[in-house]
């Protein structure tokens, strides 16, 4: 299992080279600096800008700074945060991100699990129909719609929680961010975990078990055991999907989080900053992947031996 | 004889092809079919409807701004007053008497020197009457007495903030998000379709790098590269178009490939070969048709994510681009709005999430009616 893990380590440092190759060049080659501003500087402070930060060696030279900087942990200076580097950035940015996405994702699969299996369980009834809907709703409804309609409704109208801000991560203010971004996520499982169990619901050792008379629960334990491995190797998109919704949901809500930077960052031409989300979205997928499949390995002993 | 004949004839089971049978599963399956029923009016909505709101999708009324969504006629009664009291000071006149009657305003104008007859025009450029006609004018030319048509205009769902008509826009916007939507997805399906089968047919070495390739691009974050190429390169409609399909091919390719890598040992395809078919013409003779099924139904679910995809570029900013617009660029209108005009919001995030139910459930109901091995069991 562990020799497992690393060889997928390894089996990702290719597709991390290209990410950092692919977002270096596409960044360069583009038109505009990180030192265009409305009224040009002087060419000498220019000079002197581009050669504290290396931008006046060859392209080649800089990506092979950049490289070497980058497998000692190092993401560089931010062009548009002066004085601080991209490290610094990310630190405080990070655990914000990290809580929200954290929060989401339990949120999403508890909610969902639950939802989907009373749906399985309650087949063809009121509660299945109404989780079917729901669940359809929630998938086509962007985040960027059902942000807005919780800050006015929640926030303006009954004014129980703050419409925006971090507030050093206080409970209050991240209600609303965290349920905007699991929504989606709470209806994908839902509707995941449904028909992976109906499916389970229909073999021959659930019906053995409920010929034995077992309560409910215990079958639909057994059931769930089964039906959960569809919803796990799900896990790694759904991990991308909601590091990629915080982009929103930080504009939105205004948190001070990867992605909000990650926004800025590309406004201002930060090459660093960008390069450095790029990077750190491209790791956490890469491990959120890899984690999915372990855990799926743990629930299937099946996929131990293929692995 | 005869009537055994007969018989046997109407008991034999009529040979119906895949095709039929498909969609007779499909027509069988109402929520599909009130899918595709609703995604075809919004789609002729979309073409036909600008043309029939009688409004321009860029006319602005700065009269008749953040009107509610409603059936009645602008300008109502009770704002006819007020109106002709505001046109008529900026046409330095005094209001003596006012009377309104039929959809006609009678009204008589008067002011301390001679009135010139052109600020009258004042009138039909408000958008909220016709042109005035004189019906008297005193012996000073002080006083005027005029008729002017009180307009009917219909805004089902409002107007914007700067008073522009939201329907006429929420369609216009439609053909641009249902153009990317289908258009993107017809990249993606090409692309993916040429890779996935290519990879799965030449097998061997070519396939693994091929899927070595492709299990890179998988772990790319590739939104966050859609949206650094469209910050970096100024956002326009068809780098907005490649960078969606960019995104998308990926699953189309890998359900191709299974396909494909199934197909590949039976008996017509070594027919093929052996008779010394290139791969190029068994790719699209044989394996490419055979796989029509699933692609179908991976496009249909596709067109919603494009759909999304694009809408939630638009909202950062980074869609499409004004003049043009599309529902993901309402939506951020409105959501910048939301307090004093929720409709806003409303109108365009309304047409988008019924459009994505609609390419979802029709989706669904084609993956059922297409291969029924592959719904869940009824």
């Amino acid at each position: 299992m562990i020799g497992y893990a690393l060889r997928r380590l390894l089996q990702a440092i290719p597709t991390l080279f290209v990410v950092v190759t692919l977002s270096f060049f596409l960044m360069r080659l583009a038109p505009g600096g990180p030192f265009d501003l409305e009224r040009p500087l002087p060419a000498a402070a220019m000079e002197n800008l581009k050669r504290i930060y290396g931008l006046d060696q060859p392209l080649i030279v800089q990506y092979g700074r950049y490289l070497l900087s980058l497998m000692q942990g190092d993401l560089g200076p931010s062009f548009s945060f002066r004085d601080l580097t991209v490290n610094d950035l990310f630190a405080r940015g990070l655990p914000v991100s990290a809580t929200l996405g954290a929060l989401a994702l339990a949120l999403a699969l508890a909610l969902g699990l639950a939802l989907g299996t009373l749906a399985a369980f309650r087949r063809g009834r009121l509660a299945d129909r109404l989780v079917g809907l729901g669940a359809s709703l929630g998938l086509a409804v962007p985040t960027f719609v059902t942000a807005p309609l919780l800050q006015i409704v929640f926030g303006l109208s009954l004014g129980w929680l703050p419409v925006g801000g971090w507030d050093g991560g206080s409970p209050r203010n991240l209600v609303l961010p965290v349920l905007t971004l699991a929504l989606p996520q709470v209806a994908a499982v839902a509707r995941l975990t449904r028909s992976a169990l109906n499916e389970v619901l229909a073999q021959p050792h659930i019906r053995t078990l409920r010929a034995m008379g077992q309560p409910p629960y215990r079958v639909a334990l057994q059931a769930l055991r089964g039906a959960l491995l569809p919803v796990i190797s799900t896990l790694g998109p759904v991990a991308a999907a909601l590091l990629t919704g915080s982009v929103v949901v930080e504009t939105i809500f205004g948190l001070p989080g990867i992605g909000r930077y990650f926004v800025d960052g590309a406004l201002n031409r930060d090459y660093t900053l960008v390069m450095g989300t790029v990077v750190l979205v491209a790791v956490m997928v890469v491990v959120f992947n890899l984690l999915a499949d372990l855990l799926a390995a743990i629930v299937d002993p099946r996929l131990r031996l293929g692995a | 004889m005869e009537q055994r004949g007969a018989m046997m004839a109407a008991a034999a089971p009529r040979a119906r092809s895949l095709s039929a049978l498909a969609r007779q599963r499909l027509t069988r399956n109402r929520p599909a079919l009130a899918a595709l029923v609703t995604l075809v009016a919004v789609a002729l909505a979309c073409l036909a409807g600008p043309f029939l709101t009688g409004h321009a999708p860029e006319r602005i009324y700065p009269d008749l701004v953040r009107m509610k969504p409603s059936l009645a006629a602008h300008p109502q009664p009770d704002t006819v007053r007020p109106a002709i009291e505001r046109i008529a000071f900026r046409m330095r006149l005094a209001v003596e008497d006012y009377a309104i009657s039929d959809g006609t305003v009678r009204l008589t104008l008067a002011s301390p020197k001679p009135i010139n007859e052109r600020s009258l025009s004042y009138l039909p450029r408000s958008d909220l009457f016709g042109p005035a006609r004189i019906l008297e004018r005193s012996a000073d030319g002080r006083r005027l007495v005029v008729e002017t048509r009180v307009q009917r205009l219909r805004f089902l769902l409002g107007t914007d903030v700067v008073g522009r008509d939201l329907l006429t826009r929420c369609l216009v916007a439609g053909r641009i998000s249902l153009l990317i939507g289908l258009t993107a997805t017809l990249v993606a399906l090409l692309v993916g379709v040429g890779y996935g089968a290519l990879s799965g047919m030449l097998g061997g070495v070519s396939d693994a790098i091929m899927m070595r390739v492709l299990d890179v691009l998988y772990a790319l974050p590739f939104v966050f590269f859609v949206i650094v190429l469209l910050v970096f390169f100024r956002a326009n409609l068809w780098l907005v178009l490649v960078a969606v399909a960019a995104v998308e091919w990926l699953d189309m390719a890998r359900i191709v490939r299974t396909q494909t890598l199934a197909l590949k040992g039976r008996d017509f395809v070594r027919a093929a070969q052996a008779l010394g078919l290139t791969t190029g013409a068994i790719l699209i003779r044989h394996i490419v048709p055979n796989t029509l099924g699933p692609i179908v139904v991976a496009a249909t679910l596709l067109v919603p994510r494009v759909i999304l995809l694009e809408s939630f570029l638009s909202f950062l900013g980074l869609g499409v681009q004004e003049p043009a617009t599309s529902w993901g660029v309402l939506i951020a209108e409105g959501s910048r709005a939301l307090e004093s005009a929720p409709w806003m919001l409303g109108a365009p995030a309304g047409f988008l999430v019924v459009s994505l139910i609609a390419l979802n459930v029709l989706g669904d109901g084609l993956a059922d009616a297409l291969d029924p091995r592959l719904s869940e069991p009824r």
